[in-house]
């Protein structure tokens, strides 16, 4: 009761003033330019996720070196910080007096950015059991008959990997779509340039138009409910194959 | 939130699990040699520390640049008080409420079989699934001035939206579905063969709960707890929308360092920053602890 109320009740005010407002209100040019600069972003942070968390989740697995202990649980930060401290530590090193001469803030890089940060975890903490389980039997196999190690990793290992990567990123995007508190410092928000949907609609409802900010949350919850839908279709087969 | 692996039906990886043995002659086959070793080794260390680690320790440096005495004035004026007031609050409402709620779900869920259990599984994800921006909005729709319930509780002379009750929902709401999904795959685990013996010797429910299946997962609750503790502390966008940033009335410590922050208060918003990340990373320190003991069940 406590979810489900509100989330009609958001459906419900979108659809207030029938199709013609809800589709003036999200085809309005500067909603248009937030949802696409928000789905764009998490489209980039998704792949990058893909790649760098499975880099990291094979280090931590299969590497050995000092102070991997803290390194396997400082992945989780992202998860404990709040948002606001994750878009202020971001802002702290890449800002305006970034020590580094690096100056990301009210950039979309740095709207990717922190988008990075908080997205972190999901790959890594996916792919990373599962590369544990992984039998290096097969691995071995085909390295005794001539295989590469890039090959290896392309035909043995990343099929493996790929539903896990799949379900992370997964997670990873429909963080990226939502994400909010790790935004507004380091975006500045300028409309039609670093405003993505979420910030949108918190400007909207600052504003009073809580009908046009129902209607742009109508296609975030939408984009949402498709891929919790997708991951829970996906974990249901993939065990079904195990099994 | 953290990454359920078992929900892919796999066990976490426990700090054991981490230690390999790299040295076999036959993994080294397999594996890249030891420039690609390093190189992957060099891309994904450097990757973590300019993503998390560089600025982390950045905004401690930049916190106690001008001396402890400056940072420790900035979190102790009246306004920060309070926020810290209000964000301990929100902790001592939303979580108890929502440990017992989520024990009572995991239960409800692993143990019945009834119509629209898959439904209620999907809803409980919902609130990791939409933007807190989204969570805060829908709570105005219903609790606000001419929302659905809102005219019937200002009559009564409540306010929920831009007050404290409003930003409790909001914290409730967000930090739902940890304790629920930690539990679930314990309840799932350990089976009920316990608790028909416990009932078969005459334990009433209440009994065979308190001896026989709280015992079982305590450990689940109390990373469930941990996990919405942290959630429930640094919750900022749900709570912004509807707490209206009434200062030194309806602030919490994330929205103080926001507000801080754009009136070029930094000092202030650097220093109230440090303390959320040290209760973050108090956090972190609990989940490592609490997780090889979840695992040992």
């Amino acid at each position: 009761m406590i979810v489900l109320i509100p989330m009609a009740a958001v459906v419900a005010r979108s659809t207030e003033g029938g199709w013609d407002t809800f589709w003036t209100a999200i085809s309005n040019e500067q909603a248009v330019a937030a949802l696409k600069l928000t789905l764009l972003a998490s489209l980039l942070v998704v792949v990058i996720n893909a790649v760098a968390g499975t880099a990291i989740a094979w280090v931590l697995v299969r590497d050995n070196f000092r102070g991997k202990r803290i390194v396997n649980s400082v992945i989780d930060l992202p998860f404990a910080l709040p948002t606001i401290v994750a878009g202020l530590t971001l802002l702290a090193l890449y800002g305006d007096d970034s020590p580094f001469g690096i100056n990301a803030a009210y950039t979309r890089a740095g709207v990717v950015m922190a988008l990075l940060f908080v997205t972190l975890p999901f790959v890594v903490r996916a792919v990373q059991p599962v590369l544990m389980e992984l039998d290096e039997d097969m691995e071995e196999a085909a390295a005794s008959l001539g295989a590469k190690p890039p090959t290896i990793f392309r035909r043995i290992v990343l099929p493996n990997l790929t539903p896990a990567i799949l379900a992370g990123s997964a997670l990873g995007f429909a963080r990226s779509i939502g994400e909010f508190g790790s935004l507004v410092l380091i975006s500045g928000n300028l409309p039609f340039k670093t405003e993505v949907a979420s910030v949108f609609i918190f400007a909207q409802v600052q504003s009073g138009n809580t009908t046009g900010a129902a209607a742009v949350s109508v296609v975030l919850l939408a984009i949402s409910l498709v891929i919790l839908f997708a991951i829970g279709m996906w974990a249901r087969r993939s065990l079904r194959h195990a099994a | 939130m953290r990454l359920d692996a078992r929900r892919f039906g796999r066990p976490p990886v426990t700090d054991e699990e981490l230690e390999v043995d790299a040295g076999g002659t036959a993994r080294m086959r397999a594996n890249p040699g030891r420039a690609g070793r390093l190189g992957l080794r060099f891309f994904a260390l450097g990757y973590l520390a300019l993503l998390l680690l560089i600025p982390v320790v950045m905004i401690f440096i930049r916190t106690f640049d001008e001396g402890i005495g400056a940072a420790f004035d900035a979190v102790t004026t009246p306004e920060a008080q309070h926020a810290f007031y209000l964000t301990f609050l929100m902790v001592a409402i939303a979580v108890p409420l929502n440990t017992v709620f989520g024990v009572l779900a995991a239960l409800v869920l692993v143990r019945q079989r009834f119509r629209g259990r898959a439904i209620l599984n999907t809803v409980i994800d919902i609130p990791f699934a939409i933007s807190p921006i989204v969570i805060g909005l829908s709570l105005i729709l219903v609790y606000g001035r001419d929302g659905w319930f809102g005219q019937w509780f200002i009559d009564q002379g409540i306010q929920i939206i831009f007050s404290v009750p409003g930003m409790v929902l909001a914290t409730i709401f967000v930090s739902l579905p940890f304790v629920v999904r930690e539990v679930q795959p314990v309840l799932q685990e350990i089976g009920d063969e316990q608790e028909q013996a416990a009932s078969t010797l005459g334990a009433n429910w209440w009994q065979t709960f308190w001896r026989v299946t709280l015992p079982a997962i305590r450990w689940g609750v109390a990373y469930g707890v941990v996990l919405s503790t942290a959630r429930a502390l640094g919750e900022f966008g749900a709570v912004s929308v509807v707490s209206g940033n009434i200062s030194g009335r309806t602030e919490t410590l994330p929205l103080f360092v926001s507000k801080e922050f754009e009136q070029f208060d930094i000092a202030g918003a650097y220093a109230a920053s440090v303390v959320l990340a040290i209760l973050a990373v108090t956090t972190l320190l609990l989940m490592n602890r609490l997780r090889p003991k979840e695992e040992s069940l």
